[in-house]
């Protein structure tokens, strides 16, 4: 973990209530795909963790949804802003398990950190499918920038507006695939955790306090004990999750 | 002694500031950000006999100028803060530690306090009996004076180091308490405790904490804290420990003015784990600023 500035460079809408901004600054505790940052907002105590979904050289991409308002506020902010982070959150997803054809499954705002991950399983020579869900085609966002990676891409919506219509488990059928790395919703999570038989990594979230495991606000029960969202997670492993009703 | 030094029951602090008790765990992750040694003391993650995992999520929400925890004294148990916990904290940190205990009833304060008090990087015990969190135990005990009395007492029989009660603001006359406890053998009392609130999400129409409730702490308490350490440091003679929504260098001398001894820093570690650091480096400029030569001289300069 770093605390750093980062300066906003672009921000702009990609979707209904979807902002795409990039930030530049000092990004050496980003390391892994599937890690966050946690952004110190103007008026607003807490931090808001924001998963990372790209990093290239000094630049940042983070994906957002505008839910509440402090996104609200971020979604106004300007190129030359400045934003205190904690950077480098999180144990991201280990991209060495996914065997030949890894198969990327994200949901809404669950999308971003597979594109990092996608970026880097395809440099790797991995032929990788990936899998976005949505509720409606306003939503939809990235699909252009997984093919442009050379990703193989299918798309869902709930109301059929765009891509297939449905969950993104009734697209599963006829792929073949030997690794599942997934973020989304936790019902999305676990109907794809029923739906599919091969291990995997999936990213989950919760309300944080801190984003650095000093609170105890996000611990969540696993087969290996309790686990910290924000520290020991947010990306369990397949074998280790434990459902809760 | 130093400029920031005080004495805290008979154990001298290289500073008043305490990182409090939930907000630092068992310090050695912080010690991946800098030196803990550079800390008076800390205060660790209240400890009880057996493991708990706490309440269901959400266990925390945004306030204005604050946050609501309803955390729930999450904590691995005595016998694995003896075992694992402590034997990491003193590979980073030097100093005595403030070991924080709770519990569901008289017996198991005393079972944790008897079991932690062989350890000899214990100094203090801190006696938490005003968490707002927990159901049966926790608060229900600093709300009345003859149960915080009973609990001081136990405590007290079973250790002698010094003994500081945490106190809830969550009653009509903290000083009602603070004076049973100190009458049953307390060497100190430390508050405020988080102050019970809640919050709705709107767009669900529930509560949005998985408990209903929780305890509001940060900016948005100081106000109210520092009356609290002021009316109480008028009515006990033991040491007072001052927190609430402190956050930066002027709010501890403001705490010590009202007539805290030392003072405790919780919610500000959660949004930069930086901030105990950052407020003692920043002490003996603002000390220059406002003409304070040793802040053992400033305890209780406020108070008429």
């Amino acid at each position: 973990m770093k605390q750093t500035v980062l300066t906003v460079q672009t921000n702009e809408p990609i979707a209904k209530s979807v902002f795409k901004m990039t930030l530049t600054g000092d990004l050496s505790d980003v390391i892994r795909p599937g890690q966050f940052v946690n952004l110190k907002l103007d008026g607003f105590y807490l931090r808001r963790p924001i998963s990372v979904c790209d990093k290239v050289g000094n630049t940042l991409t983070l994906i957002y949804k505008t839910v509440g308002d402090g996104t609200r506020a971020l979604a106004r902010y300007e190129k030359g802003k400045e934003i205190d982070c904690l950077t480098g959150l999180g144990n991201g997803y280990d991209a060495a398990l996914s065997g030949d054809a890894p198969l990327l499954v994200g949901g809404g705002v669950g999308v971003p950190p597979l594109y990092w991950l996608a970026r880097t399983l395809i440099a790797k020579g991995k032929r990788v499918t990936v899998i976005l869900g949505f509720n409606t085609a306003d939503e939809v966002f990235f699909e252009n920038e997984f093919r442009a990676l050379g990703a193989n891409v299918v798309v869902t919506t709930v109301d059929g507006s765009r891509g297939t219509k449905g969950f993104v488990t009734d697209a599963l059928a006829g792929l073949d695939y030997t690794y599942v790395y997934t973020c989304g919703p936790e019902p999305m999570l676990r109907a794809l955790y029923r739906a599919t038989k091969v291990d995997g990594q999936y990213s989950f979230e919760r309300r944080m306090g801190c984003g650095f495991g000093a609170c105890m606000g996000c611990t969540c029960k696993t087969i290996t004990g309790n686990k910290r969202i924000c520290r020991e997670g947010p990306v369990l492993t397949r074998g280790e999750i434990v459902w809760e009703d | 002694m130093g400029r920031l030094n005080v004495t805290l029951c008979g154990i001298e602090l290289d500073n008043p500031v305490i990182p409090a008790s939930g907000t630092f765990g068992f310090g050695y992750e912080f010690a991946e950000y800098y030196d803990i040694n550079q800390l008076g003391t800390f205060s660790f993650k209240g400890t009880t006999a057996q493991p708990r995992f706490g309440n269901v999520t959400p266990r925390i929400a945004e306030t204005p100028s604050g946050m609501l925890n309803a955390v729930g004294l999450q904590n691995p148990g005595v016998d694995r803060v003896l075992s694992e916990e402590l034997p990491k904290l003193k590979k980073v940190f030097s100093k005595p530690v403030m070991a924080n205990v709770s519990g569901f009833s008289v017996g198991e304060y005393v079972e944790v306090v008897e079991k932690l008090d062989a350890d000899p990087s214990i100094g203090w015990f801190e006696v938490n009996i005003s968490c707002p969190n927990v159901h049966g135990g926790g608060m229900s005990f600093g709300t009345d004076p003859k149960a915080a009395a009973e609990v001081t007492k136990a405590v007290r029989a079973a250790t002698k180091k010094p003994i500081i009660l945490k106190l809830s603001p969550n009653v009509a006359d903290i000083t009602a308490i603070a004076r049973a406890v100190e009458d049953a053998g307390a060497d100190g009392v430390s508050l405020i405790n988080t102050l019970l609130g809640m919050r709705i999400d709107i767009g669900r129409r529930k509560p949005l904490l998985g408990n209903i409730t929780g305890g509001l702490s940060g900016p948005a308490v100081f106000p109210v804290a520092l009356r609290m350490v002021y009316q109480t440091a008028k009515a006990v003679k033991i040491p007072v420990i001052g927190m609430g929504g402190v956050s930066r260098a002027e709010d501890v001398i403001e705490m010590m003015l009202a007539g805290a001894t030392a003072v405790e820093v919780g919610a500000a570690n959660l949004v930069d784990p930086y901030a105990c650091r950052d407020i003692i480096r920043d002490l003996p400029g603002v000390m220059d600023r406002y003409k304070i030569e040793n802040l053992q001289d400033i305890i209780g300069g406020a108070i008429k």
